[in-house]
């Protein structure tokens, strides 16, 4: 029995070693064979990844298709942006220089709210406060009320919407459409520094990493049972005595965190963040990684939004008039044929490769 | 779980007064006073559509109702299902839901996140709490541990439930027709498993079914049209006369001893 029980609590590790190899793959391999161009590509799709991270935790898990994750991506990324605008502006211009585009289309003064953004340590913060703040009210509001299934989707895409529409609308403060660009330093290293864009890259690397540990802990967690039951069985698991709107917001709020996290590192590593980085359609590209990597599995989401992003920007190289074609097939295909996603195949090939051969040796092993 | 001596029948109880759900005029409930005793198997019958299972949805939380039903100087009316269940007071459903993808140790550990804390809730489940394996035990589904629910028989599924709400601990406990369906030797078993587990707690079983009625009942009450009919023992019941004008020729009669002859009437 000892044995039995001990194999099963081991086998429930081995997600960790797949996040390993991840690490592995992503640390050391990826640095060492790929240009410095691509590496820097890799890291936006790290970026992305974080946020499908918790994509999968909220829709996978929990059943929220969280359609508008932009907005979260979009305050983590503006937070940051706001800041390294004002490292590059105070650079040139001293302590007190205001950002150039506000001259450029304004009269040269910074709105007050922009003004704390000029602490590192308030922008870290704040990239995770302000998540944490609106990603709650927004749910209490949302999941307190009952709203689900395309109500809560088409309510979150029309956020998205919003906040682009906003930014592109306040030009003076925010950049508007162009959004903000032109970064120099990050928190005092110089962003054209070749070395300083690979350390950039593997922060979002190691964070794309421990997000993945996060999740792998909620999910072998009794709030990841919970979470599930809740989304299988929203009323019932109020006879269990919880409020499945708590359930679903802790969830929800957790994945705000992501995209906000992967929202700040994909400024810095992208070089621009901008209105069309956190619209509707960036926010259903995220989704759409997700639904294809596998959204309620472990790696499904960071491999999908990994795979996405290669491919956006760099079949769409290649490819530039077919691939966004093959890129909507691919999708039509995996959501008719792998509805659980492409990372869904490996367990299934598994499965079946076992069950094709008898393991002749399994008794030998066990004598020796 | 064992604090509670089994003498201490009829301590606690649940007080239903004047409890009314009104759908826009249609009064499902109308006026219902019942008072529920611990230790008692008390049933609930009446044709389809009395408001049996109305009253046990009003009781938690799933339709509004008027009046008082209290319970530890609590009164349920004003809460939430989730708080209602927390304050010790659980139910079953007439399909049994419970959750076919997690095996019956998941489902019965899930039960008991009414005892933990939100810090706890992080962690995996480590060793099988007591109180699991002491319902486990209990429903006699030992065997079954790690299978997943979805393949249990029916008549599993409703003990896992009851299960489940021994693992809530609930103190008062709504079943709603739990012997639905289920064999003879089933349901034998299901009364057996409320004798032993209803000692200690407030029982509410709502059933259509006469002979489980008649071997397991301490005391019936009977509905109709959305009031408490008659309510006392089985004999009592079935003497009563506007009983038998509901019920005549109906379960009562028919699963009732040979002549339930009218010449009282």
């Amino acid at each position: 029995m000892s044995t039995a029980v001990l194999g099963r609590r081991l086998q429930g590790y081995l997600p960790l070693l797949g996040i390993l190899l991840l690490a592995i793959a992503l640390l050391v391999v990826a640095p060492a064979v790929l240009s410095p161009f691509r590496l820097n590509n890799l890291g936006k799709y790290c970026a992305w990844a974080i946020v499908a991270v918790g994509i999968g935790l909220a829709w996978g898990r929990g059943g929220m298709l969280v359609m508008g994750q932009g907005v979260f991506f979009g305050l983590g990324g503006y937070a940051m942006a706001m800041h390294l605008k004002l490292d590059a502006a105070s650079a040139t211009g001293g302590p007190d220089a205001v950002p150039d585009f506000m001259a450029l289309y304004g009269d040269g003064t910074m709105p007050g709210w922009w003004e704390p953004f000029r602490s590192g340590a308030f922008t870290l913060i704040a990239i995770i406060v302000i998540p944490v703040v609106v990603a709650s009210v927004l749910g209490y509001a949302i999941f307190k009320r009952r709203v689900k299934g395309a109500y809560f989707a088409i309510l979150s895409q029309a956020l998205a919407v919003a906040f682009a529409a906003l930014l592109v609308a306040t030009i003076k403060q925010t950049g508007g459409f162009n959004g903000l660009n032109n970064f120099t330093t990050f928190f005092g290293y110089n962003l054209y520094d070749p070395a300083n864009k690979e350390l950039l890259y593997s922060i979002a690397a190691v964070i794309l990493i421990f997000c993945l540990v996060v999740v792998w802990q909620l999910y072998r967690s009794r709030f990841g049972e919970l979470l599930v039951a809740t989304r299988d069985a929203e009323e019932r698991v109020r006879f269990l005595g919880h409020d499945p709107a708590n359930v679903k917001l802790v969830a929800y709020v957790i994945a705000a965190v992501m995209a906000s996290i992967g929202g700040a590192l994909f400024a810095p590593i992208a070089g621009i963040i901008s209105p069309s980085d956190i619209d509707a359609s960036a926010s259903i590209w995220l989704i759409a990684g997700v639904a294809l990597g596998g959204r309620a599995s472990l790696f499904g989401p960071a491999l999908g939004a990994l795979a996405v992003g290669y491919g956006q920007s760099t079949l769409s190289e290649q490819f530039p008039n077919q691939w966004p074609y093959g890129q909507g097939a691919l999708f039509i295909i995996v959501i008719l044929l792998i509805p659980a996603g492409l990372t869904s195949l490996f367990p299934r090939a598994a499965a079946a490769l076992r069950r094709s051969r008898p393991r002749p040796g399994a008794r030998k092993a066990v004598a020796s | 779980m064992t604090a509670t001596p089994p003498d201490r029948t009829g301590q606690d109880y649940l007080e239903i007064r004047g409890l009314t759900v009104d759908f826009d005029g249609f009064k499902a409930i109308d006026g219902v006073d019942l008072t529920l005793l611990q230790g008692r198997l008390h049933f609930l019958i009446g044709p389809n559509g009395a408001g049996k299972t109305t009253l046990v949805d009003a009781l938690t939380g799933l339709v509004p109702a008027t009046g008082l039903a209290e319970y530890r100087n609590k009164d349920l009316l004003g809460m939430k299902s989730h708080q209602i269940v927390r304050a010790g007071i659980g139910r079953t459903f007439q399909t049994a839901t419970v959750f076919e993808q997690l095996t019956v140790l998941q489902n019965l550990d899930i039960a008991g996140g009414v005892h933990r804390s939100a810090w706890r809730m992080a962690f995996a489940r480590g060793r099988t709490p007591e109180y699991v394996e002491h319902a486990l035990e209990t429903i006699g589904l030992s065997d079954l541990r790690n299978r997943p629910a979805g393949i249990l028989a029916h008549g599993q599924k409703q003990w896992l439930e009851i299960g489940m709400l021994l693992v809530q601990d609930a103190k008062v406990m709504f079943l709603d027709e739990t012997v639905a369906g289920m064999s003879h030797e089933e349901r034998d078993a299901t009364g057996e498993l409320l004798r032993r587990i209803g000692q200690e707690r407030t029982t509410v079983i709502i059933e259509h079914d006469m002979d489980f009625v008649r071997n397991f009942a301490d005391v019936v009450t009977v509905m109709h049209a959305g009031k408490v009919l008659a309510e006392g023992s089985l004999a009592d019941i079935q003497a009563d006369e506007r009983v038998q004008d509901v019920y005549l020729g109906r379960a009562v009669t028919a699963a009732a001893e040979p002549t339930p002859t009218p010449q009282e009437a």
